[in-house]
């Protein structure tokens, strides 16, 4: 009985109603998970607005003030439709893989720092846990491409396992030069150490904060996985897993209704994920670009929102402006262009914080 | 019961079942799906042991991309296995024997800690219990074991070459795109400017 309490009081325990000494994990979720998905609703609308005025449209205008709550009525839209599984489909792979591919992406958000302390699992091996979720999104479109018994997604699938498999490696790459210049695999202690050392100290400015962060002594990386992160999550222009110019929709042609809409939310969240990595690895999390007292004022989550957002702006751009890429173009850039920069930039990283002693704490050792 | 010990006998009761499905799935793509349900639990095993390094590894590694591959090749070949459980009953012998000397080995290795307690001990790394395990497992392989995990990284890599080196074939007739070659074109090297003059033809 003892632990049946002891684990209810984790999970549901409120500090003024009794019954626990905490906020229960189960209220941090369900505010996480609400405010993601209504950040994802606008995130969403944004994305077709900046597509629009790059082509000189207008983009969703009709429902809400400006189109703000367009996102909604897809939603009701989505939810009220027939889903339709086709019939020689493995049924229950079918509605599987939208399944996963919605919470996996839904999952990677518990290790993610939106501020100091403001954290669901401060895990030790927070990035490395990250990872590991990011290369299990594959599943969810292999499993859907597989189970609808038809070409189109079938060949979209197949795409898609090879491109995430090849994104992979660099972006695994990629992480490591960051860990190696902080020597800890904390989500936290990567932001704290991106506020502790860096150019900014070295010149004498320490309040020009934004000179600290990895992005301007590891700036090939950052590049590097900018490209990777829109290969890594299928978005335009290595959408090749949905290119609807020669496999129709990829692997969601079957899908329909709401086992659709999961596919499509896993997918903006995974990319909202994978913009929180970016700012965590390499824009310096939480933290003000200038420490000096206006924008010290302003809450380190609302920081954080607004480089996320950043981030993907750069990527709805990316989806405006550059052409689809081919095949084989895509796996040369990844396998031939990324996998050798990134393996050498590994090297030297690891040689110069070997030599200099820079690195938090002195880094690797 | 204690929390871990109730997540120890449900990790180890899907992992068995699992592992059970893996081999008699009819459908083969079924089969490396519950595969990797085995991959997710064998992870959840090493979690509660303590081991949150290899744990996620094993899913980095084993799910997210070995596994990938494998679920990749069994779509693409249309395996019947109808025609693969015809030969059952002729290799089960064998099958029986590689499976008994396996049991016969866990059994000595753990006869072998209950005679003599030591023995156990003596494999064991004095590792400080503060560290990390990534720290831990990192200065290990790195100064203790560092020919031998040299040596497999030298196995690995001579493997990998060898699977490249048997695939490798030069087609000849086929058009390939050089993209340094495309940059490096210069418009004074392709075009010609011709003036011509209306009403006549070069």
């Amino acid at each position: 009985m003892d632990f049946v309490n002891s684990a209810l009081d984790y999970l549901l325990g409120i500090p003024i109603l009794g019954w626990g000494v905490q906020v229960g994990l189960v209220y941090k979720a369900l505010l996480l998970l609400i405010s993601l998905l209504i950040f994802t609703a606008f995130i969403l609308l944004a994305d077709r607005k900046i597509w629009a005025a790059v082509q000189m449209r207008r983009g969703p205008n009709v429902v809400g003030p400006f189109g703000l709550l367009q996102s909604f009525a897809d939603l009701l839209k989505f939810a009220l439709k027939e889903p339709i599984i086709p019939g020689g489909s493995d049924k229950v792979l079918f509605l599987l893989a939208p399944l996963l591919t919605a919470t996996l992406a839904l999952t990677g958000w518990a290790v993610i720092p939106f501020g100091p302390g403001v954290v669901m699992a401060d895990i030790n091996l927070g990035i490395l846990y990250l990872l590991a979720i990011s290369s299990l999104g594959v599943y969810g479109v292999i499993i859907g491409g597989w189970a609808s018994n038809s070409k189109y997604p079938f060949l979209g699938s197949l795409r898609a396992a090879a491109q995430m498999v090849s994104y992979e490696v660099s972006i695994g790459l990629v992480i490591i030069t960051v860990l190696l210049c902080v020597g800890s695999l904390n989500l936290s202690d990567i932001v704290v150490a991106q506020q502790e050392m860096g150019l900014a100290h070295m010149l004498g400015v320490p309040w020009l904060s934004f000179l600290n962060w990895f992005w301007l002594p590891l700036f090939p990386m950052f590049i590097i996985f900018y490209i990777s992160a829109l290969a890594e999550t299928n978005r335009p222009p290595f959408d090749l897993a949905e290119g609807e110019s020669e496999l129709v929709a990829g692997f969601m042609t079957e899908y329909s209704a709401t086992p659709y809409m999961l596919f499509m939310l896993g997918e903006y969240i995974s990319i909202l994920l994978m913009c929180a990595m970016t700012t965590v690895l390499f824009l310096g999390g939480w933290a003000a670009p200038i420490d000096l007292p206006p924008f010290t004022w302003i809450p380190g989550v609302v920081w954080f929102v607004i480089k996320l957002s950043m981030v993907f702006f750069m990527i709805a751009m990316a989806k405006a402006i550059v052409p689809r890429y081919r095949y084989d173009q895509l796996m040369r850039i990844g396998w031939k262009l990324f996998l050798p920069l990134s393996l050498t930039m590994v090297v030297i990283v690891a040689f110069v914080l070997q030599l200099t002693g820079w690195g938090w704490h002195g880094g690797m050792a | 019961m204690t929390l871990p010990l109730f997540f120890f006998y449900l990790f180890a009761a899907i992992l068995v079942a699992s592992a059970l499905m893996v081999i008699s799935a009819r459908n083969p793509v079924h089969a490396v799906l519950f595969l990797i349900l085995a991959f997710f639990n064998a992870s959840g095993l090493f979690m509660l042991a303590g081991a949150e390094f290899l744990a996620l590894l094993l899913i980095v590694v084993y799910v997210g991309a070995v596994a990938v591959l494998f679920l990749f090749v069994v779509m693409m070949l249309d395996v019947d296995f109808a025609s693969l459980r015809q030969g059952f009953l002729q290799y089960a012998p064998v099958g029986v024997v590689v499976g008994v000397i396996l049991l016969l080995e866990l059994l000595l290795l753990a006869g072998s800690f209950v005679v003599s307690p030591e023995a156990a001990s003596g494999s064991v790394l004095p590792i400080d219990a503060a560290t990390d395990n990534m720290r831990a497992i990192g200065l290990v392989l790195y100064t203790r074991y560092v020919f031998l995990f040299q040596g497999a990284a030298a196995v690995l890599l001579v493997a990998m070459i060898g699977a490249i080196v048997l695939t490798l074939r030069h087609k000849t007739n086929v058009k390939r795109q050089n993209p340094v070659d495309q940059v490096a074109r210069r418009p004074s090297e392709t075009l010609e400017v011709v003036k011509v003059k209306s009403g006549q033809g070069l």
